[in-house]
């Protein structure tokens, strides 16, 4: 049972390395998912178009090609010299952008019809009415599914161990190679540190969910 | 349609903003588009000797083998998490206490583990000769935990009257599951279910990590074996091959569930139950939704 002290260094870094990842991933997700769900509900076919194809195509790719395509593409792009930590912030970032994107277009159908349309009758913009009528309400409903995107998002950055991220994945993958301890203890330790990161994850989602539930 | 709500039938001014709009954004999408195409292209990535070997029937046979084995791989874990996630559902649902805690905890644990983490054990400890087991076992886990979920809403959405009647005829427990409950649930959650099958269908690229023969470690070898062409390796056409062939399998599974849905919908008389399908915090999960 002495994995955990024996490695505590590795365990920390790995520990720190997942949650780093998830929330650097996490934030450029958010960023990108609603930006592409305002491309989605826009009234310009181009941009429209345009997120319907990136919603589709990350959607369908197994994050194991993204992850390739990110590690090989970036650099023929004459994108050098990003470590392979970013590179894998870029790949799960524009992975889970996808199913938030859906989310809160989800969350944008649940806004009552008269919202919107008493934004309008007061002479408000698209862009006005979408910023400060429907979006603020759509993400508040979205928060339940965010979260448990943001739950498979924290579960997914194990992938970056197969492209040389330090992370939980790979003190799993580098303590079996070295192995001498039993490796269902391993496993055992480094469940309790995901489902330590999971369960904070639900409990701050909760929270908030708690706070900005919208009353209808 | 929210779309048509957010903003108004363009006026003849709004017509035009939102043509210059549409030019610009055609214009700027297209330039990154170019620009990508144009960097590939300056790099060397689209020099004929480097997809020269996907003529090959010999390249397009290691493909199919590789397509076989992802399939394969799928079609059994399909099977045995549909099997494990009725087995759970079931439990989930039982009046015994004992088998409704078990039961959870199992569902809980395995929708909390990375898929990953679980496939590596069991390639580390049992199946370090049979990689595709590790596999199957770790993606059954993992899926059929998510597919209890599913079907477990599923039953709980079909309206309480269904049962009460069912009840109030004299019908025990498994009757009622069975004869009722279950028949309108599969129903209504197909098209979650398929969902489920499509990330399903994603995560057998695990097995590239763990060095299983499936179409992406094929993909993978093959980019290593072709020889560079002016210095330039083939791991770029092979990231566009391959990507192209995993979309259209998983878009046509996805489209499955799109007919299914619209079927279901037409053929449903009288109102349906309040269907959680389209609620992202069952169908959506990324990958394990992991990947």
């Amino acid at each position: 049972m002495n994995v955990l002290s024996d490695n505590f260094a590795m365990f920390r870094e790995g520990f720190l390395g997942t949650v780093e990842l998830t929330a650097l991933s996490a934030a450029l997700a958010l960023v990108l998912g609603t930006l592409i769900a305002a491309f989605r509900v826009s009234p310009v076919p181009a941009l429209r178009i345009f997120g319907t194809a990136w919603v589709t195509l990350l959607r369908n790719t197994p994050l194991v090609l993204l992850f390739l395509a990110v590690t090989l593409g970036l650099p023929a792009l004459g994108l050098k010299g990003w470590d392979s930590f970013w590179l894998a912030v870029m790949a799960l970032g524009c992975y889970t952008s996808a199913f938030i994107c859906e989310a809160i277009r989800s969350g944008i159908n649940t806004v009552p019809v008269g919202q919107a349309e008493a934004a309008r009758s007061i002479g408000m913009t698209f862009n006005q009415t979408l910023g400060q009528i429907v979006l603020p309400q759509a993400a508040r409903t979205a928060i339940p599914p965010i979260g448990s995107l943001m739950i498979a998002l924290a579960k997914n950055t194990a992938i970056a161990s197969g492209f040389n991220v330090t992370e939980l994945g790979s003190v799993q993958k580098t303590l079996n190679a070295a192995s001498g301890y039993d490796i269902y203890v391993i496993f055992l330790w480094i469940a309790v540190c995901y489902i330590i990161i999971t369960f904070t994850i639900s409990g701050l989602f909760r929270l908030l969910e708690n706070r900005l539930a919208v009353a209808r | 349609m929210t779309s048509s709500v957010l903003y108004d039938v363009p006026g003849p001014r709004a017509k035009v903003r939102n043509r210059v709009y549409g030019v610009l954004s055609t214009v700027a999408i297209l330039g990154l588009i170019a620009f990508i195409g144009y960097k590939l292209d300056s790099t060397g990535q689209f020099q004929a000797g480097l997809w020269d070997d996907y003529e090959y029937a010999d390249t397009q046979q290691r493909i199919l083998d590789g397509l076989l084995t992802t399939l394969k791989t799928f079609a059994i874990a399909a099977v045995l998490s549909v099997v494990l996630g009725t087995v759970l559902a079931a439990g989930r649902l039982s009046d015994h206490k004992p088998v409704r805690w078990a039961a959870t905890t199992v569902v809980e644990f395995f929708r909390a583990m990375p898929l990953l983490i679980m496939i590596f054990l069991l390639y580390a400890a049992v199946f370090t000769s049979e990689p595709m087991w590790a596999l199957v076992i770790g993606l059954t886990l993992y899926n059929g935990s998510v597919q209890a979920e599913i079907f477990r809403s599923g039953i709980n959405a079909v309206p309480r009257g269904q049962s009460e009647a069912a009840y109030a005829i004299g019908l025990r427990k498994t009757q009622v599951m069975t004869g009722v409950l279950v028949p309108q649930a599969v129903r209504s959650m197909l098209p979650s279910i398929i969902s489920q099958l499509v990330v399903t269908l994603k995560d057998t690229s695990l097995g590239f990590i763990i060095l299983y023969e499936e179409l992406l470690f094929v993909g993978k070898a093959f980019a290593q074996q072709t020889p560079p062409v002016n210095g330039v390796y083939a791991f770029i056409p092979m990231v566009i091959v391959f990507g192209s062939i995993y979309i259209l399998l998983c878009l046509a599974l996805s489209s499955v569930a799109t007919w299914v849905e619209r079927r279901t919908q037409r053929s449903r008389k009288g109102s349906p139950p309040a269907m959680p399908a389209n609620d992202p915090t069952i169908t959506g999960a990324p990958g394990g939704q992991t990947a």
